[in-house]
């Protein structure tokens, strides 16, 4: 979809990587988008419904529970940083 | 003037206490919501009908909410939002996060002109107890005294 999940998800990732120093580009992207421009990504969040559809990019999938608990997306990303 | 999230719930977009049996008739709410308040045609209502019936329940965004939402498309008149309260909460088949009992209906122009509202929106919602208020409010000026 691209206007409500994903932009959420985005804002607070930028929130959690900027907490933890790490200099990235986030971009908000509906299915059709990520899959025709994902390939470039290192690192791919989704919510755990969608990643049997982004399964053939080549980046890092990592599924958040829940968009908004800043915790999870931290653990997470710290986990697939590694 | 008000709040980003106030100008977004336009005349007739927040519905409390909605007795809905399933996901689809708190869809309809949300979305007759969004055409009510002169944000949406009424096409676009199937059309987030029919994005959850493609995409499943991840728009289950948070414990008890849910963003109702579908793609920008001719059926967005301008961008706003619609607020559904359940008197019963309703299992919408997502892992973790159900039952739901807020509906949050989301219409947008483009992709990336309402980052301010989605903000707006997701300091509303990140916050448990307004979150709570808003589930218990019962008209609404109330809702409305929530949103700054």
């Amino acid at each position: 979809m691209g206007i409500g999940t994903s932009v959420l998800l985005k804002m607070n990732a930028e929130k959690v990587l900027e907490a933890m120093g790490i200099d990235a580009e986030v971009i908000a992207a509906d299915i059709t988008k990520a899959k025709r421009d994902g390939e470039g990504a290192d690192i791919i969040l989704t919510t755990p419904e969608l990643v049997v559809l982004l399964e053939d990019l080549p980046g890092k999938i990592v599924p958040i529970e829940h968009v908004f608990d800043l915790t999870e997306i931290r653990q997470k990303l710290t986990a697939a940083l590694l | 003037m008000g709040s980003v999230l106030d100008q977004a719930l336009g005349e007739g977009s927040i519905r409390l206490k909605q007795n809905c049996l399933n996901w689809k008739e708190s869809f309809q709410v949300a979305g007759s919501a969004l055409v009510e308040s002169k944000r949406t045609t009424e096409d676009y209502i199937q059309e987030m009908i029919q994005a959850f019936e493609e995409l499943g329940p991840y728009m289950v965004i948070a414990p008890g909410i849910a963003l109702a939402h579908g793609r920008p498309s001719d059926s967005v008149l301008e961008t706003g939002l619609s607020l559904v309260t359940l008197s019963n909460p309703i299992e919408f088949g997502h892992s973790s996060n159900d039952p739901v009992s807020l509906v949050i209906g989301l219409a947008a122009v483009d992709h990336d002109s309402h980052v301010d509202l989605m903000s707006a929106l997701a300091e509303l919602l990140m916050s448990e107890d307004k979150v709570t208020l808003l589930l218990n409010a019962t008209n609404e000026s109330e809702v409305r005294s929530y949103l700054s």
